[in-house]
């Protein structure tokens, strides 16, 4: 079991939370994640470490409200109970000195390029930070990576807040203004990953995306989680989550993660039906 | 003296009309009586010319002291016949439904040359289950000789080396990488084969003996063989074959796709079939096809057939090649399930949405014998036909779990990727000892779980011995006993 030590909302609709985790503490790097379930009944689902403290023996993690877990998980509260976590899985990112990186972070993966900032920073990198959500109150963790960052750029797609429209087309006037990056590092929904592999393609600039498939153990067991990278079949929590996004069949991953969208909405809507926390 | 039944004195089971339509097991056991008949079926032979053991010893990987405990129960003595059987094999309720009986015990049963066999698994059972049914008695804890030993891996090897251990007196730590404890017990075996009831009885059991299970930690990842091996005197790797192989065939990766172990996974450890009371989803469509001709293959098949579906086995040599046991196979097609023999799949063809809506397969016949004695398949030009299909599951093999070895660099493996053992199945890094799947591959829950046993044993040697030196041998050629 483990202990929810702080919760904090990030926005309306993505929490974070702090919970005690000592082993994985000591272990976690940025680019890994966990499995977690909440309880006797829960699915295992993966979400990113946000953050960890081996002084403190917790780990951070964000989720926005997708389906019945993470909804379940958003209403948990501080001094609850998680049944299991089981990490840090997947590789950890590879940090080193490239130069210029870009960091982009579209709506909970701003939460989850957070640690990557830190690292790339840490490791002597100019970093610019380029985040995007669809309105201001989804450019989570703001104030957290300017601190990490040479530079931030912000995109809304209802322009309540900077660039007004995708964060791909933020980051593609950016080099057409002439910055030049020598990694882009891309996390948040599928279609924006794409978008920003095909924007990096033509300029030839090495692109890295963490990968998000449906996934049951997290351990390479299953076989849930495959990917097509390079036209090679891929675990993404064994042999990723991060690849070279201009190798990655994004549209794959994408029918991949509609497998069970019809089982979703069932139980979402049971759960919204039986629990008095669904608002 | 009375002539001995030719058959088996026959196990209630439920029907198959019945059973398709619930998840419940399909024999039903013996009562006390039925157990006392067939045991009197049981010659009580003598070991063979120049053999130890009795023939059904003989045949069993851990010689179970089978006309003995077989004995005992035809005199009433139950609870002599689980001690017996105990004595070699802690885990009887679970050998007695799932040993391949039929190539071990009962394969060797002088009885099995006219009629049919003793139904030793059967009688195995019985007492398991008679023993379950009167809750365990545990036995008095030894005093704690102060060592510390770890377990990687809670399949039947790593809960056998644990309990041995613990019952000497070792202080006993089990890392298990997912939220429960059982390996393919809890993961692959289906509910309708293995009650997981049993499986949590028998971990129960051998909690109370002292040990501790840690679940969620994923040895290589969460602390690493190198970090245990600080902390404790005595390693055991038992981490099993969780790598589910692919054909590596076009659309192998389109939707309604799954590897076996994904859909045994969904639907016994997580429950699917109980969505969404449980919260794993599982989408079955109506006309499935499972690819092999294994256990895991009949399981997966047998599972579909209870949610209802069309099920076809596709397997590319014929019935007498196919690697499950007898029983399953039986089991399956009394259950509707349909073989289409000599076939493979080449290519799966998906719907616009990216689901599977057809397979292409080819035809084989056989020709000569390959190494493994079987006849190889051959495939038969032009015989490629299109199958309509909504579901595949891909049961052709697991490969070993690469999580600790790749972490640990020291490790020799094999070139199919299982931990390297000699004899005493001790490992190329000081005291680590391997057993189970992650040497063997593929192979049987008694071969694990006398793993278990066998390293429980190496390890007591070593570290009971005064100067504790470290011995590898060199890789052995395990045998398929212990
Ligand atoms: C390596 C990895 C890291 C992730 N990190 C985070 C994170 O830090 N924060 C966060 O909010 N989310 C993260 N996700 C996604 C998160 O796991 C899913 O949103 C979650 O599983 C949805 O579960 P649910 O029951 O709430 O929703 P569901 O009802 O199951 O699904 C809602 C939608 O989410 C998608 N989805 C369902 N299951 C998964 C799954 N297991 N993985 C990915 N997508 C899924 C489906 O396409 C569906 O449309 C990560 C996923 C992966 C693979
Ligand atoms: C579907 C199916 C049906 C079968 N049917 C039969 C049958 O009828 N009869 C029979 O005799 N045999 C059968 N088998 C084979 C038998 O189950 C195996 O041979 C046996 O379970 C192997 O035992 P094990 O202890 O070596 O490993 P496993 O049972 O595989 O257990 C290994 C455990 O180690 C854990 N683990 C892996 N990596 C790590 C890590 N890094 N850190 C921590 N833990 C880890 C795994 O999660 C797992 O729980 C079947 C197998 C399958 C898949
Ligand atoms: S353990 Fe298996 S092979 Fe040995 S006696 Fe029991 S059923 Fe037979
Ligand atoms: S071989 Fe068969 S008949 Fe003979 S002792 Fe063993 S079980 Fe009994
Ligand atoms: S989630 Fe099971 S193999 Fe990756």
């Amino acid at each position: 079991m483990y202990r929810i030590v702080k919760k904090q909302d990030l926005a309306p609709t993505i929490k974070k939370f702090e919970i005690q985790a000592p082993l994985i503490a000591k272990k976690a790097k940025p680019g890994q994640f966990v499995v977690i379930r909440i309880d006797e009944k829960g699915e295992r689902i993966p979400l990113t470490l946000v953050d960890a403290s081996p002084e403190r023996g917790t780990i951070t993690i964000a989720a926005l409200e997708a389906g019945k877990t993470t909804k379940k998980l958003n209403s948990m509260k501080e001094g609850d109970y998680i049944a299991n976590i089981a990490g840090p899985l997947g590789n950890p990112a590879e940090i080193a000195h490239y130069g210029t990186v870009a960091c982009v972070g579209g709506g909970v993966g701003i939460a989850c390029i957070y640690p990557e900032v830190k690292a790339f920073k840490k490791a002597g990198n100019y970093v610019i930070s380029i985040l995007g959500a669809r309105t201001k109150e989804g450019l989570i963790l703001k104030e957290e990576i300017k601190e990490f960052s040479d530079e931030l750029y912000v995109a809304t797609d209802d322009g309540s807040e900077g660039f007004h429209g995708f964060v791909h087309l933020l980051l593609k006037k950016l080099i057409e203004e002439g910055k030049r990056f020598d990694l882009v590092v891309a996390v948040g929904p599928v279609p924006m990953m794409k978008a920003v592999a095909e924007t990096t393609k033509p300029y030839g600039i090495k692109t890295i995306v963490s990968l998000n498939p449906i996934m049951v153990d997290g351990t390479g067991m299953c076989g849930c989680c495959r990917v097509e990278v390079g036209g090679k079949t891929k675990f993404a929590c064994v042999d990723g989550p991060e690849f070279d996004a201009h190798q990655v069949d994004f549209d794959l991953l994408m029918a991949r993660n509609r497998r069970f969208i019809e089982e979703e909405r069932l139980a979402l809507k049971k759960f919204e039906e039986s629990c008095a926390c669904g608002r | 003296m009375a002539k001995v039944r030719e058959t088996k004195v026959p196990m209630p089971e439920q029907p198959p009309e019945e059973r398709i339509k619930n998840f419940k097991e399909v024999p039903l056991g013996y009562t006390p009586e039925m157990a006392m008949e067939e045991a009197k079926r049981c010659l009580q032979c003598k070991p063979r010319k120049g053999k130890e053991f009795p023939p059904c010893v003989e045949g069993c990987p851990v010689n179970v002291n089978i006309p003995e405990f077989i004995k005992a129960i035809k005199e009433g003595r139950f609870d002599d016949a689980i001690k017996i059987i105990k004595d070699k094999n802690s885990l009887p309720a679970i050998t007695g439904r799932v040993c391949p009986y039929e190539n071990q015990c009962e394969g060797n049963c002088t009885l099995g040359k006219k009629h049919e066999p003793v139904g030793i698994g059967r009688l195995e059972r019985f007492a398991a289950d008679y023993e379950r049914a009167k809750g365990f008695t545990i036995p008095e804890k030894p005093k704690p000789n102060g060592k510390k030993v770890a377990i990687i891996g809670s399949g039947p090897a790593g809960l056998t080396a644990a309990a041995d251990l613990a019952k000497k007196g070792y202080d006993v730590t089990v890392f298990e990488a997912l939220h429960e404890p059982g390996g393919v017990l809890v993961y692959g075996i289906p509910e309708f084969r293995l009650p997981k009831e049993i499986v949590r009885a028998e971990v129960e059991y051998i909690k109370a003996l002292g040990v501790k299970i840690l679940t969620d930690v994923v040895v290589g990842k969460t602390i690493t063989l190198e970090e245990l091996l600080n902390e404790y005197d005595a390693i055991f790797v038992s981490t099993g074959a969780g790598l589910p192989n692919f054909m590596n065939i076009p659309g192998e990766n389109l939707n309604g796709i799954y590897s076996a172990n994904e859909f045994l996974t969904r639907l016994n450890l997580m429950r699917a079939y109980q969505f969404p009371e449980y919260d794993t989803p599982i989408k079955v469509g109506n006309k499935v096809a499972v690819i092999g001709g294994g256990n895991v293959a009949m399981d997966c098949a047998r599972w579909a057939r209870r949610l209802g579906k069309e099920v076809y086995i596709v397997y590319r040599r014929t019935e007498a090649e196919m690697p499950a046991r007898k029983e399953e196979i039986e089991h399956a097609k009394e259950e509707g399930i349909k073989f289409l023999l000599l076939t493979a799949p080449i290519r799966y063809i998906g719907d616009e949405k990216g689901w599977v809506k057809q397979m292409e397969c080819i035809k084989f016949e056989l020709g000569e014998p390959d190494a493994s004695g079987r006849r190889r398949p051959v495939p038969i030009k032009g015989s490629e036909f299109i199958m309509d299909i909504d579901t595949v599951v891909v049961a052709i093999g697991q490969s070993p779990n690469p999580l600790v070895p790749q972490t640990t660099p020291k490790l020799k493996t094999t070139k199919w990727g299982t931990i390297e053992v000699d004899e005493e199945l001790r490992t190329s890094v000081e005291r680590v000892w391997a057993g189970g799947d992650i040497v063997r591959g593929d192979s049987t829950v008694i071969l694990a779980m006398g793993d278990g046993r066998k390293a429980s044993l190496s390890i007591d040697k070593y570290l009971s011995s005064p100067d504790r030196k470290w011995e590898f041998k060199g890789k052995a050629e395990l045998k398929d006993k212990n």
